[in-house]
């Protein structure tokens, strides 16, 4: 009865649910962004360090489902390192085939949800620029 | 008969085998004759099942579960929506709104629903004392009778721009009445009682022009023609599932995505909020905003079937056969003594033929046609202020779709001119 639960919630998404990646706040962002699911209740926030046009530190803050919460730990760090122009071509894809697991559409919502939060403060660092 | 015209017959003719409906008989063995698909189209029968389809196959509530059946309706829901946005020619948003799962396509129960929707909606936010609503005669009852309401409330007011004498728009007046505190232009594109068509691009170029936004009824429009948000660039744009072969209780609101995220929403309640506290909520982003409740979800998957068909038929089908009906239903109705077609010339109109015989009210007609078999429409139309300015209280109106045929037409003349001599005899007896 576990193997469709096993498949969705295997080890590796267990793992950052249970112990995520740079779970917390950072002392003083370069920016930082919150956003909910409002489909099931999930809250995230994201803050990161950027120095030279590359993310330093990557932290998240949240609460919710296991799926939205260990994307989010996988995300922070997967875009430590990268430049913030590499992050700007990210596709939903690349995230979703981070989480290395099938998620339903309902589902691939909550494991989007970090992914959208960086999308947002992406956009928001643009608006200077642009106007 | 040219090849071309041939192979146009035989497709439609195609076309009306896929209408169950439309094999009935109207008691006896007289054939059912419809011309009425102005107030309603009938349905063929890949909506039929797919309404059947949804209900033994996979219903259940959308957007609120994780269980198989959830994910499946909820699939089914968004495909349709994304079919009424190509049928209508949407723009594509961006990834920040397609992440939000936003859409400018909003299911309603209707264009009734759609356009008070708008008018609450936008007017409550938008509209000021001394503002200024623009419509003109052609309009329903639908756009007309939600603008007074909201007027009423904001202490806006209602401003009419006139026609032509022969019933098409005039561009010229209509541009005569517009100024700075003209906030909004509702029009249809194409009149439920005349037939004729509006040149919305061009109305809506105009009205941008001092800032007012245009709403546009395309109820009669849609089934008959292309609706091209885009090249119409209008900002709101509404239409019914049942007209356009679809089911009844469903229907679309395109509204342009900055205008949808400014307003408020229409109707609280589940399914539209982001946040709910002690005292106020928070709102999702359109169309989830303006979609509180369930909706009409096996109606709102089996108009994206509708949609489908009617790309399948193709405009150039749909187009060439209703316009010959329409030609052919002047050719033969101006050619009956006493007959008086209202109404512009078949180039400027759609395919509905409203008329009157003299002598004979229009509800008598109505009921004689009804016991030879045909079904037309005998009333005001829910267009009252167009029948004071036809000085006349009601009309008869045949209105073709694809489906009609050249023979029903002839049953049209044929009949009314069996009704002319019935009454001319009894006349002339007393």
């Amino acid at each position: 009865m576990t193997d469709g639960l096993s498949e969705i919630y295997d080890d590796h998404i267990l793992d950052h649910f249970e112990s995520p990646y740079h779970k917390g706040h950072l002392p003083c962002p370069s920016c930082a962004h919150s956003e909910r699911n409002p489909i099931c209740g999930d809250q995230l926030t994201l803050e990161l360090q950027i120095a030279d046009g590359r993310v330093k530190e990557a932290f998240f803050d949240g609460k919710g489902c296991a799926i939205s919460q260990a994307a989010a730990s996988i995300l922070c760090e997967n875009i430590e390192g990268r430049t913030v122009e590499e992050l700007r071509t990210m596709a939903a894809k690349e995230m979703l085939d981070l989480l290395q697991v099938p998620l339903t559409p309902s589902r691939q919502k909550c494991g989007l949800l970090g992914f959208k939060v960086l999308k947002t403060m992406l956009y928001s660092l643009d608006q200077p620029a642009a106007s | 008969m040219s090849p071309l015209v041939h192979d146009v017959a035989v497709t439609a003719a195609e076309i009306r085998a896929e209408f169950p409906l439309l094999r009935n008989t109207s008691g006896g063995d007289r054939p059912l004759i419809y011309l009425d698909t102005g107030a309603t189209a009938q349905k063929p029968q890949a909506v039929i099942d797919k309404i059947t389809e949804c209900y033994e196959h996979f219903n259940a509530n959308v957007h609120r579960g994780v269980h198989p059946l959830h994910e499946r309706i909820t699939a089914e829901l968004e495909a349709s929506r994304r079919k009424v946005a190509a049928f209508l020619n949407t723009r594509p948003l961006d990834e920040l709104d397609l992440l939000d799962d936003a859409s400018e396509i909003i299911f309603t129960s209707g264009t009734t629903m759609g356009i008070n929707l708008v008018a609450q909606a936008w007017g409550r936010q938008f509209l000021q004392a001394g503002d200024e609503i623009l419509l003109n005669p052609l309009e329903h009852h639908a756009n007309i009778v939600p603008w007074q309401m909201i007027a009423a409330a904001t202490g806006a007011k209602i401003v009419w721009s006139p026609l032509t004498p022969d019933g098409r728009f005039d561009l010229e007046q209509f541009e005569a009445r517009l100024n700075h505190r003209t906030k909004m232009v509702a029009v249809t594109a194409m009149s439920n009682v005349l037939g004729t068509l509006t040149p919305i691009a061009d109305i809506v170029q105009r009205a941008h022009a001092v800032g007012a936004k245009v709403l546009v009824d395309a109820a009669q429009s849609a089934p008959h023609a292309p609706t091209d948000v885009q090249a119409w660039d209008a900002d709101f744009v509404v239409f019914s599932g049942h007209k356009l072969y679809g089911p009844t209780g469903i229907g679309v609101l395109y509204g342009k995505l900055e205008l949808l995220d400014a307003m408020g929403p229409f109707l609280g309640g589940g399914n539209m909020i982001d946040e709910v506290f002690d005292d106020h909520s928070t709102y999702k982003r359109p169309p989830f905003k303006f979609e509180a409740g369930t909706l009409p979800i096996a109606e709102a998957i089996a108009l994206g079937t509708a949609v489908d068909r009617v790309q399948a038929w193709g405009w150039d089908v749909i187009h060439q056969q209703e316009q010959t009906l329409l030609e052919a239903c002047h050719a033969r109705l101006s050619a009956i003594p006493g007959v008086t077609i209202y109404g512009p010339s078949v180039a400027d109109k759609g395919a509905i033929v409203s008329f009157t015989v003299e002598g004979i009210p229009a509800h008598d007609l109505g009921t004689s046609l009804a016991q030879r078999g045909i079904a037309v429409r005998a009333s005001h139309h829910c267009a009252k202020p167009l029948h004071k300015w036809l000085g006349l209280d009601a009309t008869t109106r045949a209105s073709f779709a694809v489906y009609n045929t050249q023979a029903e037409v002839d049953a049209l003349a044929e009949a009314i001119t069996g009704t002319q001599q019935h009454f001319l005899r009894r006349r002339g007896s007393h």
